[in-house]
Order: C-alpha cells, then structure tokens, then sequence
C-alpha cells in the first residue's frame, strides 16, 4: 500500500507527458489578426504531434518543485575543481536581459547594432590585455569549441608555410580529455606526455618528443594539479624552437588573472573559458563561451567575426565593425558567439576594473593553500608544495587503510550540504579529489568546509559504511549507472510508466 | 566621507583574514604563493578601465543597448536561422531560478536531479517534434549540430564524402566547412533536383524549410540517399514541427535544427541551443551529453547523464566529439516553451507564422516591381526580387523604423529573404508593404 508520505515523493516526480489532460493550456494564444490563406496539402500536415497539456501553474509548480533538487551556486558551497564554481553576480543577468541586448537579431544592419558591437569590441580588448595576447575572437561557444578553433588555426598555420607533415601534438597526461578530443577533431595525431615527480613537465620527455613532425603542445596553466609548471618558460621555448605552435588551455585563469600573461610566457594560441573566469553561469551544463585569443603567429586565422573599432567617413565618431580575418579558419557557429554570455563577462571585467581583477586571483590562490594547509595530514598530498587556485588531494589511504574511496568522501559530503569536488582526475592521481574554492567564498565557509572534512577521514576510519551508503539526506540514494547504459531509456513514451 | 576606495563585492575576504589566513598557511606575504612563477613574470601592468559601480555600469550599459535598434520598437522582417517569437513570462521566470541557472553539469546526480529529470523532459520533446528515435541534450547551435551530424555520418558508413543541398543556409554551409576541413571531408553542393551523388557519400544534408523559406521535396532526398547507401540529415524549424509531418516520416537518419525559436530571444545570436536526435541503432555515435532513466539503489526512478563512453572525459582523442557542453539552461528555456503551449498551441504559432508570411507575401506580390521568385510551399519565410538593391530599400525603410529582410542578392538578384512570425502585426506587414511600393514601384 502506498502511504500517502510516499504518493507526495512520487507524484512531484512525474513526468509532464504523464500531467498532461487534453484541453488544458499553459498560456494563452496569440490571435490571428490578418486573413487566413489556404494551408498547404495535407499530405505535407502531420496530426500525431504529442506535447504536454498542462495549465500555466502546474508548470510553474513542477519547474520550481523539481529545481530544489538541485544544488547551485545559490544555495551551496561547490568547491569542484576545475570547474570554477565562483559567485555569478546578478547584475551581469540583468545587463545581458536589457532588451537592447536580448531582442536584437544577429543579421541586423551593423548601423543598427552599433552597442553591442562595440561591447564586443571592448570585451576583445580586455581579454587581450589580461592575457598579453595580440588579437581575439569571441566566436567559439564553449572551452572546447575555443580548443577546436585554437587547434585549426594551428593547423593552418603550419599547412600555409607548406609544413603538411606536422602532426604530433603534445599533451600533458594531466589534461583535460577535451584537449586530446579538439586536437583529434583538428586533424592531429596525440602524443601523451608524462609529468615529472613534483607535478612539472618532464622536459627530458619533453625534448625526446619533439622533432619535424611537432604540430604543437596543448598545455594547462597552471596544470591541473593546480601547480604553476616552474618549467614553463623551457617548455615553450622548446616547442616553438622545434617549429610547434604552443597551446595554452586557460581553464585556470582563475590563478593567474590580473598577474600573469600567457603572451609574456611564450603561448600562441589559448582559449578562456567565461564561465570559469569570468562568472557567467554554469546554467547546468552550459551555455558558456570559450573566446580565442591568439599571439602574433596565429592571429591572422582567428575565427569569423571580430569586431572593430573604425571612424566614419571623414573621421568623427567611431563605428564598429564586424570583420572577417585575413587567413580565417572561419566560422565556428551561425552567428557571432554567445553574446549573452560574452555581456556578462564584459559587464564582470567592468566592475572589478584594474583594481579588481588581481584580486581574483590573490583571494583564489590565498583560499585554496588555506585550505591545502589545513587538510594536510588528513588525506594524502600527492604534490606538497604552493598549490595555485586548486588543489589535488587523495584519498588513496583512506581506501587501503579503511576501504573508504574518493566517490565516498565525496558522496558524504553532500550529506553536510557541499558539492562534492572533482574526483578521479586528473588521471595521474590516484583516488583524486581536486578542490576548487574560489575566491568569493568567505574563512567561516571554508574554515566549516575543513571540519567536515576532518570528520569524514574520521568517519571512514570509524564506520566506513557510514561513506559508502551516502548520501543519506537527498532525494534519492546513488544511482544504478551500470543499468541506465546498459539498457538506455532515454525519453518519455506512452505506457513506460 | 567613508573611503571610496575599491573593495570587490564579489571577495568576502578581509585584511584580516587574509593575513590569518596566511599565517596559517606559514607565509609572509601571498608574493610566496606565486613564488612558482619565473622571476620577472608577475607582470601587474593592466591597462583596463577603472571598475564601475553598480549604478555607472548599469548606467553605460544602458546606454549602449540604447544605442541598437531594437525590434519590437522597429518592426522587424529578419530571419534566417534567428527568430522572433513570443515568449510567455514563464519561461523567463523558470529559467531565472537560480538552481537551474547557476548549477554546474550533472556529474553528481543525487545533487543534480532537477537538471538530469528537465533534460529527459527536453530529450522527450525533441523525439517528439522530430519524430526520432533519441536526442541528445543538445549542441552549441543549429549550425554546429549540422556539422556535427556530417561527422557523426561519416563515422557510421565509413565515407569520406559529405552532399549538402544547395538551399541549406550559407551560414550553416561555413560552419560545415570549418568542421569537416581537418578530418578531410570532401563537402559536394547538390541540387534538390539532382538524380544521383558521388559515391561513397555518407550523407545528403537539407535544411527544412530551406534557408529560403520553402519546403523542399524530402521523399525524393530520401530516396536519392538511401538508392547510394548515404544517412539523411535534416535540418529542421522546430516550429513549423507544430504543423508539418516530421523529418522522421521520410526516413530521417538524423534530424538537427536550431531551437532558439522555441522561447529563446535572439540575443544577438546566442546562446541558443543545437538540437540533435537520431534513430536509435546510432545513438552510440552520438555527440554530447545524454541523459537516461535508471534507479537508484532503493529502486526509486531517477536520471542520471549516461553513455558516457563517447565521451572526451573519458574516450580522450577517440571520442565521438571534444563537446562536453550541453545547452542545459537554453534546453529548458525550450521544454518551458514548449509545455505551455503544448500541442496545440505549438500548432497555433505555427498556424500563424503560416498564415501571416502568406499574408505578406500577397500584399508584396501585388506591388508592380516587386515579385517573388521561387515556387511551392513556404512557412514563414519568402524570398522577394525587389526592384532596387535591398540594401537601398533596408536603408530607407529604417528611416520609417522598420528593419527590413536579409539581403540574398548573391542567391538571387536583387533579393530580399522576409521573415513574418506572430511578432509581426498586420499594421507592421501593411506599412512594410506600403513602404516596398513607394520605394520601387514604378521607380
């Protein structure tokens, strides 16, 4: 029999499709105000369309139920590495909404979209100066897409001097698996590269690696160990010195920005990811924004547009222009990147200005080796040494000496109300969980976040099972994965309930 | 006077519990934290702007929206590829709550099941529209999954040749060529009335309506793609789903599309969001995330991201696609859209873009100079010859506050791509004809 407790639990999870009763509307209908013309053959109609019929509350009722079965940035502290899980300001949701910005079409007359072009313009500028690159295009929609566009621009590089037997790209095994997929996808063949005991690259490999068939190397900086490469100057050098064209990923700009530029250290070609950096929200999995910004070996095959600044005929006031680059690899999208999120970075840099955006980088690295101070000696510290924004711990002694894995530690936390950290990557890292804080976080949060995470090394010794059936206060228990890829079901249909 | 002197409002760390903080890590200053950093490459010189406060920003960025025209002030009559449709308030209201919008990707599914269960709510829909098999959790936009899915073809049939129908978008036809230039894909241009393709083609690309506007024969591609062994990748309209027979009806292997138009406002071009369903035999070829149904460990249903062995997290440079992006917020927007005007209204919209590009097109046909060109069925799109350059015409109708079509002339001489959904009044369309007669009739 099922209580009445258990009807609430199930009920709320419904499907639309199951809510839906023939007849009801969730909005009203827009009227037709000019003379109907004849429909095309109805051979060309369809009848069988199923959507959900349900009224304008139950949808609100069901979005917003369902949404608390979430954690966010709102309402939680999410120290996930890598990931950049920092404070979205809300006025940046406005700016971008203003419908100046927001119902603009992408095909309007440039005359007619002069605002948003030059936020474009601007937004170029900025990112240009934080990372000592020569030219940007914010076209590509995502980190890996940025990867992608960096990665062709390489490619054509080296195909325009006529240098067609390049085809090796380096890669750090710590990296990221989108930087070995962008390469693949640019047409390249990947070369692993290991790292040397203190979390550096291995320049002996290094230099074994490279020879005429060097395309380039995709490198993170600081690495995904959350340490600054004390290699990194040889390493560039090196690359460019074989004839390669050096990658930087800047997934973790957040360490550097305001303090470090990639174009002081040699890079060529890097991508900034502005929903990491630059705060647009995560929106559960996207939309983000990875803009290209390219050195002056590269800048020449940027993506199509880039925005510039111009004057009228017979001077005056400037005009902003979208341009197509000489040498372009051409166009990532149909359209100009996403300008909503590009306005929220903009509308970010704007506000913390040039006193504002080292601070970022000062308050993330001071909070992560706060952190790395505090922990050490409760789990294992692959890399004792200054972490930058983030840092790599693991539990792989709780696992020998209780049977207690990273997926635990992480899975009971969320038992306290945290978001787990990254865990098992990067790869190198046995039983991985990389801690991400973040600058907006306060000492109270963190200093709450180190207790419990005290206590849980001592629950795995004391009651491991403790960890391994958490979490225990969510909605629901950890889930079958095995059985949803072995037997996909992956939409709604009638009678699967 | 309080000190004005910058503070961050997004840094809640004090002096004090920097330098507590610093002492517990065992340092003097934060310089020994980026002690890593060679010497001489902590480089402070950043020439940005001063930071704004919150009541000068909004005010600059106030003004430079001022600065666009904006339709809906300016009747509007672009298209191609973006746009304008009503959005009810509650897709703005629902994609607002901050447990969607500032969540990060679903890794953690007992933390995350609001995302996971709306995203198999936005997969179920898509099959839906479509008429597919699956759906994946979507791409960048319309023009990467089309690209994406050409990959994906070649992937299945093991071909190295890519045909794309003459009428698909330009835009889209760039994209298609960024993506397809590395791994070697010769791209061949076809005509909707060709009889046969090259061999070893792996796919026949249409985009439905065309970038044009009109209904393209899909029984005759499909059969023209199946007689050569090639996968049938359509691009669709979402909305004009809500009446035309779905891309699945003629044998589809893969439909993609852009989904901005189901509650996404054009925002300049982004972020929208790509959709991409298949039938099911290729669903472990897919690109991107998708979500699946599953219990949890006291049988209870829940949602989880599966068939992650595609994947570059974990399949590194043998992945089916470096994306690990998924439109997730723009996806829900489209399911909010899509469950308040359910099937019916979904039909209306359609209905009434329908109803009102026909309208137009009437009224434009009847101008002397003005004709349009092309023959057959259209939705809400139409392609004018106009007796002036559009690009004339666009400039002078902007003086009368309307933002005319998209200036085809290199498809079609002198023409001009109208765009009509219900965002467009009869009064607009009236006064944009009027205005099309004095600029070209009879000179």
């Amino acid at each position: 029999m099922t209580t009445l407790f258990e009807r609430n639990e199930s009920e709320r999870r419904l499907l639309l499709m199951d809510r839906s009763r023939p007849g009801r509307l969730g909005t009203t209908l827009p009227r037709l105000d000019v003379p109907e013309s004849d429909l095309p053959d109805g051979s060309m109609l369809r009848d069988d369309l199923e959507l959900p019929e349900v009224s304008e509350g139950e949808i609100v009722r069901y979005f917003s139920q369902i949404s608390q079965l979430n954690f966010s940035i709102d309402h939680n502290f999410y120290p996930l590495g890598s990931c950049t899980m920092k404070y979205n300001p809300k006025l940046n949701d406005e700016i971008a909404s203003l419908p100046g910005f927001s119902d603009i079409h992408p095909l309007q007359p440039e005359g007619t979209a002069q605002g948003a072009i030059k936020l474009l313009w601007e937004l170029q500028e900025y990112l240009n100066e934080i990372t000592g690159m020569a030219g940007c295009s914010l076209a590509p929609m995502a980190g890996a897409d940025g990867e992608l566009a960096g990665m062709l621009m390489a490619r054509a590089y080296h195909l325009e001097r006529g240098d067609d037997g390049r085809k090796n790209v380096l890669i750090p095994d710590s990296a990221h698996g989108t930087n070995p997929a962008s390469a693949a996808m640019a047409g390249f063949e990947v070369v692993s590269l290991p790292s040397d005991s203190n979390g550096n690259t291995d320049l002996d490999a290094l230099r074994d690696s490279v020879d005429d068939n060097l395309a380039g190397l995709m490198i993170t900086l600081p690495s995904t160990l959350g340490l600054f490469d004390t290699n990194i100057l040889d390493v560039t050098r090196i690359v460019r010195d074989a004839g390669g064209i050096v990658y930087g990923d800047g997934a973790n700009l957040n360490a550097i920005v305001g303090r470090v530029k990639f174009g002081d250290l040699g890079f060529d070609v890097i991508h900034s990811n502005l929903h990491k950096t630059f705060t647009q929200p995560h929106g559960g999995g996207g939309p983000g924004a990875g803009p290209v910004i390219a050195g002056p070996r590269l800048v020449d095959y940027l993506p199509t547009p880039i925005a510039e600044r111009g004057e009228r005929d017979g001077g005056g006031d400037e005009r902003f222009s979208l341009k197509r680059p000489p040498k372009t690899i051409g166009r990532m999208g149909a359209f100009h990147g996403n300008f909503g999120a590009l306005a929220r970075a903009w509308a970010y840099i704007r506000t913390l200005g040039r006193e504002g955006i080292p601070q970022i980088s000062e308050d993330a690295v001071i909070n992560a080796n706060y952190v790395l101070s505090q922990l050490r000696g409760f789990y294992d510290l692959p890399y004792d040494r200054s972490c930058m924004h983030e840092v790599v711990f693991s539990a792989s002694s709780l696992r020998r000496e209780h049977g207690a894995r990273a997926l635990d530690v992480a899975k009971r936390l969320i038992d306290y109300g945290i978001h787990p950290p990254t865990m098992y990557f990067p790869l190198i890292v046995d039983e991985a969980l990389m801690i991400e804080p973040t600058e907006t976080e306060s000492k109270e949060t963190l200093d709450f976040f180190i207790e419990v995470m005290k206590t849980i090394a001592k629950e795995a010794a004391e009651d491991p099972d403790l960890l391994h059936d958490a979490p225990h206060n969510t909605p629901n228990t950890r889930l079958d994965e095995a059985r949803a890829a072995r037997r996909p079901d992956l939409r709604w249909r009638r009678g699967s309930e | 006077m309080v000190s004005d002197s910058f503070q961050s409002p997004y840094v809640p760390n004090t002096d004090a519990d920097r330098r507590a903080m610093l002492d517990a890590i065992g340092v003097d200053s934060v310089d020994e934290l980026f002690a890593d950093v060679p010497d001489g490459y902590l480089n402070y010189d950043l020439d940005l702007p001063r930071g704004l406060d919150e009541l000068e920003l909004g005010r600059y960025a106030a003004e430079l929206a001022a600065t666009n025209c904006v339709p809906g002030e300016y009747a509007c009559f672009l298209g191609a590829g973006s746009y304008r449709h009503h959005v009810p308030a509650v897709v703005r209201q629902i994609a607002s709550r901050s447990e969607y919008m500032t969540a990060y990707t679903p890794y953690q599914p007992e933390v995350s099941q609001g995302t996971l269960q709306t995203a198999f709510e936005f997969q179920s829909m898509i099959c839906q529209l479509t008429g597919m098999d699956v759906a994946n959790l979507g791409m960048y936009d319309g023009s990467t999954s089309m690209a994406e899915a050409a990959l994906m073809a070649a992937r299945i049939t093991r071909r190295e040749r890519v045909a794309i129908v003459d009428s698909a978008s330009p835009l889209y036809r760039e994209v298609l060529d960024t993506y397809t230039q590395a791994p070697g894909l010769a791209v061949d241009t076809i005509s909707a009335s060709d009889t046969r393709i090259e061999d070893g083609t792996a796919c026949v690309i249409v985009q439905q309506p065309n970038f044009f506007g009109y209904m393209e024969d899909l029984d005759r591609l499909s059969k023209l793609a199946r007689e050569s062994g090639a996968l049938l990748i359509v691009s669709v309209d979402p909305v004009s789903l809500g009446m035309f027979k779905p891309p699945a009806d003629y044998g589809a292997d893969i439909v993609v599309g852009e989904g901005q138009a189901l509650g996404v406002a054009p925002a300049f071009g982004g972020p929208y969001v790509g959709l991409f369903a298949c039938k099911r035999a290729y669903v472990r070829q897919m690109p991107g995330r998708i979500v699946g149904r599953t219990v949890d460990t006291r049988g209870r249903e829940a949602y989880v991201l599966t068939l992650q062995t595609r994947e570059q997290h974990i399949r590194r440079e043998r992945a089916t696609s470096n994306i690990c992006t998924a439109v997730a917020l723009i996806a829900l927007m489209s399911t909010v859209y899509a469950a308040s005007f359910g099937r019916r209204g979904l039909r209306r919209i359609a209905e009434l873009c329908y109803h009102k590009a026909h309208y137009a097109a009437s009224l434009i046909e009847g101008i002397p100079g003005y004709s349009l060109p092309m023959r057959g069925t259209f939705f809400q799109e139409f392609v004018v010859e106009c007796p002036l350059p559009p690009s004339e015409i666009n400039e002078r109708l902007l003086n009368l506050r309307i933002i005319g079509g998209l200036d085809v002339s290199g498809s079609v001489e002198n023409g001009m791509l109208v765009c009509v959904t219900e965002m467009n009044s009869r009064e607009e369309i009236e006064s944009f004809a009027k205005a099309l007669g004095e600029f070209g009739g009879g000179g």
